[in-house]
């Protein structure tokens, strides 16, 4: 599918702007979801285990490996679903119905690489940053919360976090990320590339990217750790 | 000259092009003519490989386009320029940046040099000014315009144009003809226009090829379509006057 591109430098400087779209422009998005997730998350795990019997720093513990493990990369990942994948869709889609693409084949252009490469390179740079980022927002959001709620203090929740952390989770979840940024970019890429007839037709694609991504995430999800846990 | 052999096309088990043989002979504004859903486009298509015809060859100057290498058929594709039907502008770059495009993609030249050949094209088209406006802020002529400098960016040997007067004025439409013609001549390639317009047909063409139910149906020069003592021709002439 990819041939040997025109010229480097053209395809530098159109992944750089793509790492700008998709990086930047998910940034705000992405740190609301995480402290609020954290946040969530901190105040239901010590609802469900309120008991003097258990010490505070679990509570740490249990939200730090579950946002590192699951919530982090999964959630910010299917909102970039919604987000990227909408946006990467509509964009080639549009290009597809309005003969832009033709334009760029009749140029002599390869139009799949030229368009999808520097999308999928720049995903597979910027969506993991953005995983880890998650990671370390939705701590935040956990400590702010337990202080806010007088659950447990940020030292308690630190030391749980610290006793429990693994550097091969942290591996896992950009496993994860990398994966999940290669499903977006790509499946969306592809029902943009694959559009035919108008307008109408671009909103379809669009949908179909996010819906398609979603459930390859969901399910790469699963067999990532069916195999690597 | 770009010539066609018996070129087919068919989709899902129906033939489109039913075997189409001609020449379009350099330095010449070749017009294509013929009613709706004849295969003007499809033909067109099939000549610049946005579709693969299925049978038949298409010849570039004795090369033949459809069996070719890909690195041959990038080289040809880099001498053909083509304005689309709806101009099918880069709508997320500038006009400046739509011109410069193929530039950036298949030379080496310096940035400078780029600019001087941009604004030289845009020249070309009477469009000198517009450089950072995009797509969206310029009017269907002057869309046109773009693309026209667009195609003629690089130093073509061929332009292919499909339908470029349809949602015109018929001013405008009269200003991108002689354009089309001028260019033509000026740089001498071999232009091919898709057209129903009969006003463009008599005042610009020089060799006509007349599609009818997917075969030309009558070539010959623009003096003699009148006089063809073709039917069908002679009807679709009939219908663009209302003499
Ligand atoms: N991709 C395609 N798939 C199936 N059929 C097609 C396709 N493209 C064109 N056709 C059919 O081929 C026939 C010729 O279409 P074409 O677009 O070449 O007409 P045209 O002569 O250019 O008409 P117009 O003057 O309206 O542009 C039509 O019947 C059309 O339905
Ligand atoms: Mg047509």
């Amino acid at each position: 599918m990819f041939s040997k591109p025109e010229k480097r430098w053209v395809y530098i400087d159109r992944t750089v702007t793509e790492m700008n779209n998709i990086g930047v422009g998910s940034l705000a998005i992405v740190v609301i979801i995480a402290i609020f997730q954290g946040a969530v998350t901190t105040l239901q795990i010590a609802y469900q285990l309120i008991s003097p019997l258990i010490a505070k720093p679990v509570i740490g513990s249990i939200v730090s490996d579950s946002s590192m493990l699951e919530l982090a990369p999964t959630i910010t990942c299917l909102v970039l679903a919604g987000k990227v994948g909408s946006h990467i869709a509509s964009e080639i889609g549009t290009m597809r119905v309005s003969e832009q693409i033709d334009a760029l084949e009749v140029m002599g252009i390869n139009s799949s690489g030229y368009l999808a490469l520097p999308k999928i390179i720049g995903g597979l740079i910027m969506i993991p940053l953005l995983v880890v980022i998650s990671i370390f927002l939705s701590n935040l959001g956990g400590i702010i919360a337990g202080e806010a709620s007088g659950i447990l203090t940020s030292e308690e929740y630190l030391q749980g976090a610290r006793e429990s952390f693994l550097p091969y989770n942290l591996f896992f979840s950009l496993v994860k990320a990398f994966t999940y940024a290669f499903i977006i970019t790509s499946v969306s890429a592809f029902h943009g590339y694959t559009t035919s007839g108008g307008a109408l037709e671009v909103g379809a694609s669009s949908t179909k990217a996010v819906v398609y991504s979603a459930v390859a995430i969901l399910f790469s999800d699963y067999i990532l750790a069916q195999i690597l846990l | 000259m770009i010539e066609l052999k018996d070129v087919r096309k068919s989709f899902d088990g129906v033939e489109v092009l039913r075997g189409i043989s001609t020449r379009f002979e350099t330095g010449k504004v070749n017009l294509v003519i013929g009613s709706s859903g004849h295969g003007k486009s499809v033909m067109m298509k099939c000549m610049v490989g946005l579709l693969n015809p299925t049978s038949g060859n298409v010849f570039y100057d004795d090369r033949d386009f459809t069996n070719l290498e890909y690195s041959q058929l990038r080289q040809v594709r880099q001498e053909i320029g083509m304005l689309f039907q709806g101009t099918a502008l880069f709508d997320s770059l500038s006009v400046e940046e739509n011109v410069e495009f193929a530039l950036k993609m298949f030379t080496n030249m310096t940035k400078a040099e780029r600019r001087d050949r941009v604004n030289f094209c845009l020249e070309q088209v009477d469009m000198a000014g517009v450089n950072a406006k995009f797509p969206a802020e310029i009017s269907g002529g002057m869309k046109k315009r773009v693309g026209i400098a667009r195609a003629i960016a690089l130093d073509i040997k061929y332009l292919f144009c499909d339908e470029p007067n349809s949602g015109l004025d018929p001013v405008t439409s009269r200003l991108i003809d002689e354009l089309l013609k001028q260019i033509t001549e000026e740089f001498n390639i071999t232009t091919i226009i898709n057209t129903h317009d009969m006003k463009t047909v008599f005042d610009i063409g020089d060799d006509v090829v007349f599609i009818y139910k997917g075969t030309n149906e009558w070539d010959g020069k623009v003096k003699d379509i009148k006089n063809s003592g073709n039917e069908m021709l002679t009807n679709f002439i009939k219908a663009s006057f209302f003499d």
